[in-house]
C-alpha cells in the first residue's frame, strides 16, 4: 500500500504469481497439451524411425528405392516396445485395410532370417510390391498431421493428399449440437425475457419469490436438477401420471432419452442465466419511461414495442449468448436424460477420450469446442462491457 | 391489451406463477421420495422410510464416496482460497501490469467446456503420473474453483474505503499491519463466501471428475451419476436431499455474510 510505486507493482506481481502458475500449469497447460496432440502424429515414426528418414526422398511413384526398403527391414528387426508398436500397427491399419495382418507377418518373417541375409520383402508378402502400402507408410511418418482435425469436420486426404468428404457422424453431431442449444436459447429467451419484465415490474415480496425463484435452482447442485428431472420426465413419472389423470392422453408419452426431455431439462437448467442477465438491463431503465409512452398515447403493445424491448435488448443479447455457450458443451444432462439420438459434441469427445483413448480425435472435436466457445466469451465479454444506452 | 387490463393483469399472474412452478417443483420434487420405503425411484411414497439414509451411511461405495467428497472439496477450497485470494489482492493493485488480461485469465476456467478441459487434463496426468490420485482431482477442482473466489474477494475488496488503510498507514502502521488489521477483516466476508462458493462447486463437479479420477477417487456426484445412469436407485434421493440440505446452507452462509458486508458497508458510510 505504501513505499514507492516499483515497490507496489512487485508485491502486486508476487500476489498474482502463485495463481497465474498454477493456471499456466493446470489450467493452460492441459489445453495446449490437448491440441498438440490433436495435430501430432508420431506413434509410426516412434517405432520406424531409419524407415521415417528414408522414405521422406522418395516421390511417391512406382515403388521406393531399395534403401528405404532396407531402413524398414532394419525397423521391424530392431526390438520395439509392445504398445507402442500397437499404436503404430493401428494408425497404418487406419490408412490402409490389411496393414496389420502384413506387418505382423512380415515382422516375423524378418526376424526369423539371419541379420546378415538379404531379404526380399515382396518375396514375403506380395502386398509389398503395391505402392499404396509404401504410399500409407509414407503418409503415416510426418510429426504433424491434419487428419484428425479433418475428420472432425467428415474430411480426409485421399491417396493423393487432396482434401475430400470422409463419412462419419461428426457433422451430424456438430450439427444437431447447435441445434439444440439454438432451440434451448430461443425458449430461455421466450420464458425468460416476459418474466424477468414482470420480476422488473413488481415489488415486496413477489419480486422476491420471483428471484428467490431464479436463484433456487441455480444453487441446486446440477446432478440433482437432472435426477428429478429423469424421476419427472419418465413412463411412470409425475408428468405422465397428471396428464393421463387429466385425460389428455390415455399413453404415457415418452418424454425421456429423447429430444424432448433433453430440451425440457436443458431450459430449465439454464433459464437462470437468461433471467438474470435481462433483469439487471431491466432495472436500470426508469420506471417512468412507461408511463411517458401510454400518456402520449402509446398502446401498452406499442409502448412495449418501441420503447421497453429496444432497451431489454442488450440483456436478451447477452442471456442468449451465456445460455448458448453453456449448452454447447453440456455433458451431463444429455447424458442422463438423452437418448442416443440426442448426444452433443461432449459426449462425443468423451467417448473418444475415455472409450477409445483416441486423443488425436477428441482434441480435435475438443479444440473446435474450445474455439467456437472462446469466440462466443469474447463477443459476451465486449457485450456485457459496452455501456447501456440508459446510464444504468 | 389495454393498459393495467385486468386481463393482462390475470395473465401476467399466471404466466409468472407457471415459471416459478417450472423453476422450483422439480428441484423440491426429488426430496419427499428420499424417504420412500419403496425399492423404485417414483411416486407415490408408500411408507415412510429411511432406509436409504441408512444406505447411504451402509454401503461401502456410497460412503466412501461422501467421504472423498469431503476430502477433496475441503482440499480443492483451501488450494483455490489461498491462491485465489492472493491474486485477487494483486489484482487490486493499479500498478499491476496487464491487470486485465490476468483477470480474464482467472476466470476462464468458468468458461471452457468441462470436457475440454477433461481432455487436456487427462492427457497431462498420464504424462505426470497424477492420473487417478487424490491430488491430481483437487487440483482439477481447484481450477474450477478459482473464478469463484476471484470473484467473490475481488467483490469485497472494491467495497473497501481506500482512505481507511491510508489512514492507518500515516498513522504508522506498516503495510504488513494495515494488511493483517484492516484490510483481511474487511474482506473477510468475501474469502469466506468465496470458500463457500469453491466448495459448492467441488461438490457438484462430475465431468472432470470422470477424466481424472480413479476408482478410488469416485466423488459423491460422480457416484450419483453413474447411479442415475445404470441403476436408478432410491439411495440417489437420499443424496439429492443432502446435497440440497448442504448447498441450502452453504447457500444461506453465504448470504448471511453477503448481509453483513452490506450492514458494514453502509456503517463505515454513515461514520
Amino acid at each position: 500500500m505504501s513505499g514507492s510505486p516499483a515497490r507496489a507493482r512487485v508485491s502486486a506481481l508476487l500476489l498474482v504469481a502463485p495463481l497465474f502458475l498454477f493456471l499456466a500449469a493446470f489450467f493452460v497447460w492441459p489445453l495446449v497439451m490437448m491440441i498438440t496432440v490433436s495435430v501430432t502424429d508420431g506413434t509410426v515414426r516412434q517405432v520406424m524411425p531409419e524407415t521415417a528418414s528414408a522414405i521422406g526422398a522418395w516421390d511417391g511413384s512406382g515403388l521406393p528405392p531399395k534403401e528405404v526398403q532396407d531402413a524398414l527391414i532394419a525397423d521391424l528387426r530392431a526390438p520395439s516396445e509392445q504398445m507402442a508398436f500397437g499404436d503404430a500397427v493401428r494408425r497404418l491399419n487406419s490408412e490402409v485395410s490389411g496393414f496389420r495382418t502384413l506387418l505382423s507377418r512380415t515382422t516375423s518373417a524378418v526376424r526369423d532370417l539371419p541379420p546378415d541375409q538379404t531379404v526380399d520383402l515382396a518375396g514375403i508378402d506380395p502386398r509389398w510390391g503395391e505402392g499404396r502400402y509404401w504410399q500409407a507408410l509414407q503418409r503415416a511418418m510426418p510429426n504433424y498431421t491434419d487428419r484428425n482435425l479433418l475428420a472432425a469436420v467428415d474430411l480426409k486426404r485421399d491417396t493423393e493428399g487432396s482434401i475430400t468428404a470422409d463419412v462419419s457422424a461428426n457433422r451430424v453431431i456438430m450439427v444437431r449440437t447447435f441445434t439444440i442449444a439454438a432451440l434451448v436459447t430461443a425458449l430461455c429467451a421466450l420464458i425468460g425475457l416476459p418474466y424477468a419484465m414482470i420480476a422488473a415490474a413488481s415489488t415486496g415480496w413477489v419480486r422476491n419469490v420471483l428471484l428467490l425463484a431464479v436463484l433456487l435452482p441455480l444453487w441446486t447442485s446440477l446432478l440433482v436438477r437432472t435426477a428429478s428431472w429423469v424421476i419427472l420426465l419418465q413412463n411412470e413419472g409425475l408428468i405422465n401420471k397428471a396428464l393421463i389423470a387429466v385425460g389428455i392422453v390415455d399413453q404415457p408419452l415418452q418424454l425421456i432419452f429423447n429430444r424432448t426431455g433433453v430440451v425440457i431439462a436443458m431450459t430449465h437448467v439454464l433459464l437462470p442465466f437468461m433471467v438474470l442477465p435481462i433483469y439487471s438491463v431491466l432495472l436500470g431503465i426508469p420506471r417512468n419511461l412507461m408511463p411517458a409512452a401510454s400518456s402520449l398515447g402509446a398502446s401498452r403493445l406499442r409502448a412495449f414495442w418501441h420503447v421497453l424491448l429496444p432497451m431489454a435488448l442488450p440483456g436478451v443479447a447477452s442471456g442468449s449468448l451465456l445460455v448458448f455457450m453453456v449448452a454447447l458443451g453440456y455433458y451431463i444432462t444429455p447424458a442422463l436424460v438423452g437418448g442416443a439420438e440426442d448426444q452433443m459434441i461432449s459426449s462425443v469427445i468423451a467417448f473418444f477420450a475415455t472409450g477409445t483413448a483416441n486423443w488425436g480425435m477428441a482434441g480435435a472435436l475438443g479444440l473446435i469446442l474450445l474455439v467456437t466457445t472462446t469466440a462466443l466469451y469474447l463477443v459476451y465479454g465486449r457485450l456485457s462491457r459496452s455501456p447501456n444506452m440508459v446510464g444504468a | 391489451m389495454a393498459a393495467n387490463s385486468p386481463a393482462f393483469r390475470t395473465g401476467q399472474i399466471v404466466f409468472g406463477a407457471a415459471v416459478v412452478f417450472f423453476l422450483v417443483a422439480p428441484v423440491i420434487a426429488i426430496l419427499p421420495l428420499a424417504f420412500n420405503s419403496s425399492v423404485f425411484l417414483n411416486y407415490p411414497i408408500e411408507s415412510f422410510s429411511s432406509r436409504w439414509f441408512v444406505e447411504l451411511q451402509t454401503s461401502e461405495t456410497w460412503r466412501r464416496s461422501i467421504i472423498n467428497s469431503l476430502i477433496i472439496g475441503c482440499g480443492a477450497t483451501v488450494l483455490s482460497t489461498v491462491i485465489g485470494t492472493l491474486a485477487a489482492l494483486g489484482l487490486r493493485n493499479t500498478r499491476l501490469p496487464f491487470a486485465s488480461l490476468l483477470r480474464v485469465m482467472f476466470l476462464l476456467p468458468m468458461v471452457v467446456p468441462a470436457v475440454v478441459l477433461g481432455v487436456g487434463m487427462q492427457i497431462l496426468y498420464t504424462r505426470l503420473g497424477l492420473a487417478s490420485t487424490y491430488l491430481g482431482v483437487v487440483v482439477a477442482h481447484a481450477v474450477l474453483c478459482v473464478p469463484f473466489v476471484i470473484v467473490s474477494v475481488s467483490a469485497s475488496l472494491g467495497g473497501i474505503d481506500g482512505s481507511i488503510e491510508r489512514a492507518a498507514s500515516s498513522l504508522g502502521a506498516n503495510p504488513a499491519t494495515v494488511f493483517r488489521r484492516i484490510t483481511l477483516p474487511l474482506a473477510l466476508p468475501g474469502v469466506i463466501s468465496g470458500a463457500v462458493f469453491a466448495f459448492a462447486t467441488s461438490l457438484d463437479e462430475v465431468v472432470i471428475t470422470l477424466f481424472v479420477a480413479g476408482p478410488n477417487q469416485r466423488t459423491l456426484a460422480r457416484q450419483m451419476f453413474s447411479s442415475i445412469r445404470e441403476n436408478v436407485s432410491p439411495t440417489v434421493a437420499a443424496a439429492a436431499f443432502l446435497l440440497i440440505i448442504g448447498t441450502l446452507c452453504l447457500a444461506g452462509l453465504a448470504g448471511l455474510l453477503r448481509w453483513r458486508q452490506n450492514r458494514l458497508a453502509q456503517a463505515s458510510e454513515a461514520a
